[in-house]
C-alpha cells in the first residue's frame, strides 16, 4: 500500500500550492479571477486553515500584483505569486523592473491562449510574450514536476538573484488530476531553507537603492550584470538537482533526453506535450523505429550548447512550438536553429511545427505522424498539426 | 471486465453540475489508494450548469505518461438519459467494451436510442440516490456500477475514500446514505 502522507493525487495548481504551503513563503500578492488557477485558492485555503502564515494581499490587479511582490522582496522576504495568460501581459510592465532589481520573486504560471479573440486554454503565447524580461523560465510535464521545479526555481532565483518563472500547461496540467508525491515537510524546509536577502531595503545598517535612475553612463553595465547572473544559471542549476535528487530520489536536468542515443528522428517540445509524446516514442519504439525526444525544460536561459550536443548526431528534427512568432519562426524553433548552427554541420533537417494553439487538442497519433512525416521528407516550411 | 489493458480509460458525459468531475476525482482517489496511477481530468469548455459536458479517468498499473484526451474509452458512462441520442457517447467503443447509464430504461431501450449493440448497463442511480439520500445525486450511486463492471478498484476503497474525503463536508448521516447508494447500485442486477 502507498503512503498517504506522501502519496496524492492532486492537479498541477494543487501540487503548486502543495510546495507553497511547505515553503511557507512571506507575502503572496494576489489577484484571484479568470484567468486563474487552483493554485491561488488551494493556497489561499490553507492560509485561511492556519497552514500558512503567509500575508495574502488580494490586490486590484495583476499589475498590482507584481508591484507587490517586488515591493515585499525588496523589502526582504520571500514574495510569490501566480498568473496566466492576460494577467500576465498586464504585469508585463512590472515582470523586467522585477529582473533588473535582481529580485528573486517565483511565479507559477499555467501557460494559456492570449486575447483576443477570447481563449481560456493552454497554449504558450502568454509565457513566450514575456521570455525577454529576464525572468528564468522552466517548463513542467506533470504535476510532480511543477510541484518539484517550485522548490527546485526557489533555490536557483535565490542563488542568482533573478525572478523565475514555474510553468506549467494551462488546464492540462493546472486542472488534471494526476499522481505526485511530496517531500516530508522537514526535507522541504531545510532544502529552501529560512531567507536571507543579500541586500534588503529594510537594511538600515547597509541602506540601498532599488531601481534609481541610471542614465547612459551606467544603464548598460546593469544590463551587463543581469545577463551575467543569468549566464550564470546554468552552471548553478546543476548542484541544486543534485540536491534534490538527495531528498526525492527523482533525477532531473536542464533538458530531458529520452531514447534519443541512437535516435534517427527526434522530436523536440517543452509542457504536457512531451508527455504525449513519450508515448508516442514507446509504441513507434517497439516496432524498431529509432525515434526519440527532447524536451525541453529550461527556457530560459536556453542552454544551446549542451542541446547542440545532444542533438548532434540526430539527422532529422521536428520542433513543436505551441506559440507562434506572428512574420517571423517560432521561438523554440529558433532556439534549436541557433544550437544546431553551433555544430558546423548542415545535412540535417529541421522542422518547424506549430500546435495546440488555444487548447486545440494534440494526441499520441499527432505524433506519431510528425515522425512519419520526418522519414518521408516532407516538404519545408512551417506546419501546422491540428489545422482545421 | 477486468483491468487488462495497460491502461484503462473511462470517459463520462453528463451536464454541468451532474458531478462527474467529483466522481471522476473520487474513482482517481480510490485507484491511488491501492497504489495505482491514475489521471481525472475534464473535457475542458465554458462550465455552464446544465450544458453537456465529458470528464476523463484513466488508470493504471504503470505511470501514465500521454496527456491527451481520452479518444478511445474502454468504458462510457452517462449520467444523463437526455444525452442520449443527442451527444455521439459511442465514438470508438466497441462492443467488448461497456457502457453504464444512468436510466430508468432498460437494456433494449438504450441500445436502441445509441445503436450502441455492446455490454449496456442501465442503472437508475437518480432513483437509488432519492429514495436513499433524498437528493438527486446519481453522480455517487453510479460509481457502484462501474466499480462492479470495472473492477478496476475494490468498493471498500471507494467507500472509504468517499467516507474520508465528505464525512467533513456534508456529515456523517448523508455519508453514510450515499455510501449505502453506492453498495446498492453494486448489487443491483
Amino acid at each position: 500500500m502507498i503512503n498517504k502522507n506522501k502519496n496524492l493525487a492532486l492537479t498541477g495548481g494543487a501540487a503548486a500550492a502543495e510546495a507553497l504551503k511547505q515553503i511557507n513563503p512571506d507575502v503572496m500578492p494576489v489577484y484571484p479571477i479568470t484567468p486563474q488557477t487552483p493554485i491561488i485558492e488551494t493556497f489561499a485555503k490553507f492560509v485561511a486553515d492556519g497552514e500558512a502564515d503567509t500575508e495574502m494581499i488580494e490586490v486590484e490587479s495583476e499589475h498590482s500584483a507584481m508591484s507587490a511582490a517586488v515591493g515585499a522582496q525588496a523589502a526582504g522576504v520571500r514574495a510569490m505569486t501566480a498568473s496566466s495568460s492576460q494577467g500576465i501581459l498586464l504585469m508585463a510592465e512590472i515582470l523586467p523592473i522585477a529582473a533588473g532589481m535582481r529580485l528573486p520573486i517565483l511565479m507559477l504560471v499555467s501557460a494559456r491562449a492570449i486575447s483576443a479573440p477570447i481563449n481560456i486554454h493552454c497554449d504558450h503565447q502568454d509565457v513566450m510574450f514575456v521570455r525577454d524580461s529576464g525572468w528564468i523560465q522552466i517548463f513542467s510535464e506533470n504535476a510532480q514536476e511543477v510541484y518539484d521545479n517550485v522548490f527546485i526555481s526557489l533555490r536557483l532565483a535565490e542563488k542568482v538573484r533573478l525572478p523565475a518563472m514555474v510553468i506549467m500547461d494551462g488546464f492540462t496540467t493546472s486542472h488534471s488530476v494526476e499522481n505526485i508525491e511530496i517531500l516530508e515537510n522537514s526535507a522541504a524546509r531545510s532544502f529552501v531553507s529560512e531567507y536571507q536577502m543579500k541586500n534588503s531595503l529594510l537594511d538600515f545598517e547597509n541602506p540601498k537603492t532599488f531601481g534609481p535612475v541610471s542614465l547612459p553612463n551606467s544603464y548598460f553595465e546593469f544590463k551587463r550584470q543581469q545577463i551575467e547572473a543569468m549566464d550564470g544559471v546554468i552552471g548553478e542549476i546543476g548542484g541544486i538537482f543534485e540536491e534534490f535528487r538527495n531528498i526525492s530520489e527523482r533525477t532531473y536536468d536542464i533538458f530531458e533526453e529520452y531514447k534519443i542515443d541512437d535516435a534517427e528522428r527526434v522530436i523536440v517540445v517543452a509542457g504536457s506535450t512531451a508527455g504525449t509524446a513519450k508515448s508516442a516514442v514507446d509504441e513507434l519504439r517497439e516496432q524498431g523505429e529509432k525515434v526519440g525526444l527532447l524536451k525541453i525544460k529550461l527556457f530560459r536561459p536556453f542552454p544551446h550548447k549542451q542541446i547542440a550536443e545532444a542533438l548532434k548526431n540526430v539527422k532529422k528534427i521536428a520542433v513543436l512550438d505551441r506559440t507562434v512568432s506572428f512574420g517571423s519562426q517560432a521561438p523554440l524553433y529558433m532556439e534549436i536553429l541557433n544550437s544546431l548552427s553551433k555544430l558546423h554541420i548542415t545535412n540535417y533537417k529541421l522542422q518547424s511545427f506549430i500546435y495546440g494553439l488555444g487548447g486545440r487538442e494534440i494526441l499520441k497519433e499527432d505524433i506519431k505522424k510528425v515522425f512519419v512525416g520526418l522519414e518521408k521528407d516532407e516538404a519545408e516550411g512551417i506546419r501546422y498539426i491540428g489545422l482545421k | 471486465m477486468k483491468l487488462e489493458k495497460k491502461i484503462f480509460e473511462i470517459v463520462f458525459h453528463a451536464r454541468g453540475g451532474q458531478g462527474a468531475k467529483t466522481a471522476a476525482e473520487l474513482l482517481a482517489q480510490a485507484a491511488l489508494a491501492e497504489g495505482k496511477f491514475v489521471q481525472a481530468f475534464p473535457d475542458f469548455g465554458p462550465e455552464r450548469t446544465g450544458a453537456p459536458m465529458k470528464t476523463f479517468v484513466r488508470v493504471s498499473a504503470e505511470p501514465i505518461l500521454t496527456h491527451e484526451p481520452v479518444v478511445d474509452p474502454d468504458m462510457v458512462v452517462i449520467l444523463d438519459e437526455t444525452l442520449l441520442g443527442t451527444i455521439e457517447v459511442t465514438k470508438n467503443l466497441d462492443e467488448n467494451e461497456a457502457m453504464i447509464v444512468n436510466t430508468t430504461s432498460d437494456r433494449e431501450a438504450v441500445r436502441q436510442k445509441t445503436g450502441y449493440a455492446g455490454n449496456v448497463y442501465p442503472i437508475d442511480a437518480t432513483g437509488l440516490s432519492l429514495e436513499i439520500v433524498g437528493e438527486p445525486r446519481p453522480n455517487t450511486a453510479i460509481l457502484g456500477k462501474m466499480v462492479k463492471i470495472s473492477e478496476i478498484v475494490k468498493l471498500e476503497n471507494l467507500v472509504d475514500v468517499f467516507r474520508e474525503k465528505y464525512t467533513g463536508k456534508i456529515g456523517s448521516e448523508k455519508t453514510e446514505k450515499n455510501i449505502r447508494a453506492i453498495e446498492e447500485a453494486y448489487d443491483s442486477l
